[in-house]
């Protein structure tokens, strides 16, 4: 690949007019672990698969569901300790906001200003790209949002997506799926079908993850029992 | 002599039934002299949304235009309006930035929020926020101001009368202070329109 010379420096294009480090940033999102979001019409659900490298690690203090503000909730695929990172600038952000204007911060500014680093860490020197792609849900005045964000920094609202490993696969079941007059908890029995779909091994409640945001404007990771009672409803 | 008393200012804002009246003197001095008779104090940001700005005339006019700035590039952002009690939260931090070297001025601030209710503020010079239910006033005439407000103020007061209050109370407080005065500027706003109407005082 003629492409390869140049994707040492992140600030320099291709020939082709990539800049090849973020499409290497890609494929670290896209051998993550799978995580999706759909919005309903009152609500937006976000989950992701919670494989363990092994059965000693104590998986209730693995939580890749994050609070960004009280209304807004976050997953990710690809590399946890940048996630981290971004978590917790973003969560900084929505702070400034809120001490400035004393309004909470509506969730299309928090996902522009999230991009916006992103997109910083792609043009400077000495960096490297955000090995993550996030998915952003929310419900503000404007009602509930689904937001994916790149390694590049672009950023697009989604009905519904899914990232990570198994991402053709469950975008079609989505796509299938999907109805624009969906409730809330319709669409967290499609987001567990839809995990369930390209699991390898059995779902439970200990290997997978939802976060939840309805009308009344809290964001809110479900228990392991609020998870078995929807797998339960699923079989 | 104190330095929010160089130019001279009287400002005023009411609330009425599901509208605001807002309201200033005209004059510029410095100190005895006049040297203007139609000094523009209150600003409009949006159609809902006006600050008066009482104290030094030069910070008066920048900090006036330091808001509008913020403001648009909100609206641009956004892709809507200010509310006004998320502008005044946005006033007082900036006042408050400049905490030991302040501008010299006591904005009042005047907006329909949600549903239409009307929204008052006045704070100080460095941001401290004071919420009114029914008036808020500031500059030199600012006692006055308050005698007279408290005196004629009434609650839920349609727009006609409210312009009428307003208007004399705030020429019968100008007319009590030397560096106040020549004339009034009044803003009346309901959801549908502004009304904006020049006072003839004493013009002295």
């Amino acid at each position: 690949m003629g492409d390869s010379q140049y994707s040492f420096s992140l600030t320099t294009f291709s020939p082709s007019g990539k800049l090849v480090q973020i499409e290497h940033a890609l494929t670290a999102v896209g051998s993550g672990q799978t995580s999706l979001g759909i919005k309903a019409s009152n609500g937006v659900v976000i989950a992701t698969e919670k494989k363990l490298p092994s059965i000693l690690v104590d998986e209730a203090s693995v939580q890749k569901i994050q609070h960004l503000t009280p209304n807004i909730g976050t997953v990710y695929s690809g590399m946890g300790p940048d996630f981290r990172v971004l978590v917790r600038k973003s969560r900084k952000q929505a702070e400034q906001y809120l001490r400035l204007y004393k309004e909470p911060i509506p969730v299309t500014q928090l996902v522009r200003e999230t991009a916006t680093v992103m997109q910083e860490f792609t043009q400077s020197g000495g960096v490297r790209p955000f090995g993550v792609s996030l998915l952003v849900a929310g419900y503000d005045d404007k009602g509930p949002q689904l937001y994916q964000v790149d390694p590049s920094g672009s950023y697009f609202s989604w009905k519904a997506s899914a990232m990570g490993k198994n991402v053709s696969n469950a975008k079609t079941f989505l796509e299938k799926r999907y109805t624009e007059d969906m409730e809330l908890d319709d669409a967290i029995h499609t987001a567990i079908l839809t995990l369930k779909e390209g699991f390898e091994g059995e779902i439970s409640s200990k290997n997978i993850e939802i976060g939840k945001i309805g009308a009344d404007k809290v964001f809110r990771v479900l228990t392991p029992a609020e998870i078995d009672d929807y797998l339960a409803e699923v079989e | 002599m104190s330095i929010f008393e160089y130019n001279g200012s009287a400002v005023v804002a009411m609330v009425g039934k599901n509208c605001f009246a807002i309201a200033s003197d005209r004059r510029l001095g410095v100190q005895l002299q006049t040297i203007a008779t139609d000094f523009q104090r209150i600003s409009k940001i949006h159609d809902h949304l006006f600050i008066g700005l009482s104290g030094l005339a030069t910070d008066v006019q920048t900090l006036y235009q330091r808001l509008v700035f913020r403001h648009k590039l909100y609206q641009l952002r956004e892709e809507r309006d200010m509310k006004p009690e998320t502008f005044a939260s946005l006033v007082s931090a900036i006042l408050y930035e400049k905490r030991f070297g302040p501008y010299l001025c006591q904005p009042v601030i005047a907006g329909l929020g949600d549903d239409n209710k009307p929204f008052i503020c006045t704070m100080d010079s460095i941001g401290a926020k004071e919420l009114a239910k029914d008036f808020v006033v500031s500059g030199t005439a600012s006692e006055s101001l308050y005698g007279a407000c408290e005196a004629m103020f009434k609650p839920d007061m349609e727009a006609e009368e409210l312009f009428e209050t307003i208007s004399q109370a705030l020429l019968s407080s100008v007319d009590r202070d030397c560096l106040s005065g020549w004339g009034g500027h009044v803003y009346v706003v309901t959801p549908d329109e502004i009304k904006e109407k020049i006072l003839k005082g004493r013009m002295d």
